[in-house]
């Protein structure tokens, strides 16, 4: 080995980490400003002070309850799904190495929204229930989809297509039972169709925030094997990965992070889906997705949902919003890979 | 670097589901040469390699290396002895040749540890070694076929087995690279005696470059040994159902093979 080569190489890999973690750093600014104006804005204006105060748990007339009791929880929640979408989703596009196998194209997002109106309006479920109800239905449609689509491994194009056909039939589940909701109003019947924070409160943050902080770290420790998997099956595991061990642990976390965030604010459309690419176009495809994918879903989730209260003289809901921006997307993806020759 | 190691199977038996590819296999392979796996489609040669790097287990029968079985070493430790470069690795989209280097210090890194400087030098290694220094920056998809394949090669190198095995490293390459990739082999043999066993197709670059031969027919052993032993006009004829003439190779003094069509034989 020649020292110039070394040198290039340490600089090389200096460099991209710094790029990394600068990124890393102006997402994180970004998310935290977008928080703060999200916090301040609304029917009523606060300023910083007050919501520094209410943070901190002081009494601020007015404040204490529309920031304290409304704005906060809406924010956390929308950092807190953003994450766990964003997280979800490109374990899923990494392990397949398609970008289309996100956990709410592929059916997963729609057992889980299927189960949690399944839970509310025909077993009474209420809470935790609904939550644990909404998990146990991910997985197992995780597990059917990927039963079905197995025939000497999977493929990841066999197992899109056979996703999008359980999606459809799950999402006229949850239509069928929206539908059979007498008394349901519009505003959460649409958080079951396309996702919404409307009406956050901390009793409902507090289990996705729990599911946030005991499955991250769980996936983020497999960050590593997970792109190593992107070389393949094979090459992966000559690397020394072990390939059913980390598929099922991040399948399960995976699936775990995605069906807590869809109980708590229902399926907010195609974040799962876009945070992926866009964090791989910022960041490159040197390193794990992870992380990146989880700010981008939290920024999309804050500004979406900020864009959806206060851009129109309506209000949408946050996942009318991301659905306008992923379907484009979508349909990119699906003509580019058509002009590449792709089977999908 | 030199420790020379073992690696033998034993009545080693494969299949996927009821169809079984490999059936009672023995074979050793000389540690520190060059071992070429010749054999006509489908006969079981890469289900052969899977299996010896632990990724297919065997219906009965052994890998070992060094005498111990491959199956139930931990993946990693394995993977810091015996490499494998598959026959279609994927190159995620936009990856540099840095990175995908890099990621061939997989084995030599715990779940949560710092890159180090010995990551770095392997990788600067490899990348000389396959003269892929000045693509270090370059994105993978942008890269020639020739110079993918170095790349790939170089990844297997960056992981600093002793023994690596490769699935048909020359396949989808035209004749001036696959001279060039089984050179770089030979030079990563001869410099720090690495065991290679590689799958390929060209009979007569596998008796060319390697020095021992195996010819695998229906998944049972038809013949090893050094090239001169194997490739007669009768293994030939049981192993691919070809009629051919062996002449001596007058620049390297090996068997050269030259297949016998229906068409366009004068003599």
């Amino acid at each position: 080995m020649t020292t110039t080569t070394l040198q290039a190489v340490t600089r090389g890999r200096v460099r991209r980490a710094l790029r990394r973690r600068l990124l890393m750093a102006v997402l994180a600014v970004l998310i935290v400003a977008m928080a703060a104006i999200s916090l301040m804005f609304g029917q009523t204006y606060y300023p910083p002070a007050d919501i520094w105060h209410v943070i901190l748990g002081e009494t601020v007339p007015g404040a204490s309850f529309t920031v304290g009791e409304l704005r906060l929880p809406r924010t956390a929640m929308a950092l807190i799904v953003g994450l766990c979408f964003g997280m979800g989703g490109v374990t899923f596009q990494t392990m397949l190495r398609n970008p289309l196998a996100s956990p709410d194209i592929i059916g997963i997002t729609s057992g889980a929204s299927a189960a949690a109106t399944l839970g509310i309006v025909t077993l009474k479920l209420t809470g935790a229930e609904v939550s644990v109800f909404a998990i146990v239905a991910g997985l197992a449609v995780a597990l059917i989809v990927y039963t079905l689509s197995f025939k000497d491994g999977v493929a990841g194009t066999r197992l899109v297509l056979i996703g999008i056909g359980i999606a459809a039939m799950l999402d006229s589940v949850t239509s069928y039972q929206l539908s059979r909701a007498g008394q349901w109003d519009l505003q959460q019947a649409l958080r079951w169709l396309t996702g919404s924070l409307n009406g956050a409160s901390w009793h409902e943050v507090v289990p996705v925030l729990i599911a946030l902080l005991v499955l991250g770290p769980v996936l983020l420790a497999r960050g590593r094997d997970l792109t190593m998997m992107q070389l393949g099956d094979d090459a992966a595991g000559a690397l020394g990965v072990r390939m059913e061990r980390t598929r099922l642990v991040v399948i399960v976390a995976a699936v775990g992070l995605i069906a807590f965030a869809t109980a708590a604010s229902g399926p907010i459309a195609f974040v799962a889906f876009l945070s992926g690419p866009i964090a791989a176009r910022l960041f490159g495809n040197g390193g794990s997705l992870l992380l990146p994918a989880g700010l981008v879903g939290s920024l999309l989730v804050l500004v979406a949902d900020f864009v959806g209260q206060f851009a129109f003289d309506h209000r949408y809901p946050v996942g009318v919003v991301t659905g306008v921006l992923g379907a484009p997307y979508l349909i990119y993806l699906i003509v580019r890979t058509n002009r590449a020759g792709g089977s999908l | 670097m030199t420790a020379s190691h073992t690696l033998d199977v034993e009545q080693l038996t494969l299949g996927y589901k009821d169809r079984a590819v490999i059936e009672s296999l023995d074979l050793v392979v000389p540690p520190g040469r060059i071992t070429a796996i010749v054999g006509a489609n489908a006969c079981g040669k890469s289900t052969l390699l899977r299996s010896m790097s632990r990724l297919l287990a065997p219906r009965t029968g052994h890998v070992l290396l060094d005498g111990r079985e491959v199956h139930r070493m931990p993946p990693k430790e394995l993977a810091r002895t015996l490499g494998l470069l598959p026959q279609s690795p994927v190159a995620p989209e936009g990856i540099t040749v840095a990175d995908l280097v890099s990621r061939g210090r997989h084995p030599h890194q715990r779940m949560l540890a710092r890159w180090s400087i010995q990551d770095d030098a392997a990788v600067a290694a490899a990348l000389d070694a396959t003269s892929t220094a000045d693509l270090a920056d370059r994105a993978v998809d942008e890269l020639s076929g020739g110079q993918r394949q170095r790349v790939w090669i170089a990844m297997a190198l960056a992981q600093q087995t002793d023994v690596l095995l490769l699935d048909e490293p020359t396949t989808f390459l035209d004749v001036s690279h696959q001279v060039e990739v089984l050179d770089l082999l030979t030079d990563l043999n001869r410099s720090r005696g690495t065991t290679i066993v590689m799958v390929l197709h060209d009979l007569n670059l596998a008796a060319r470059y390697a020095d021992h031969l195996i010819a695998l027919a229906d998944g049972k052993l038809h013949a090893a040994g050094t090239p001169g032993e194997v490739l007669t006009e009768d293994c030939v004829r049981a192993v691919f159902g070809l009629e051919s003439r062996i002449i001596n190779d007058p620049t390297s003094d090996k068997p050269l093979m030259l297949p016998l069509g229906r068409h366009h034989v004068t003599a």
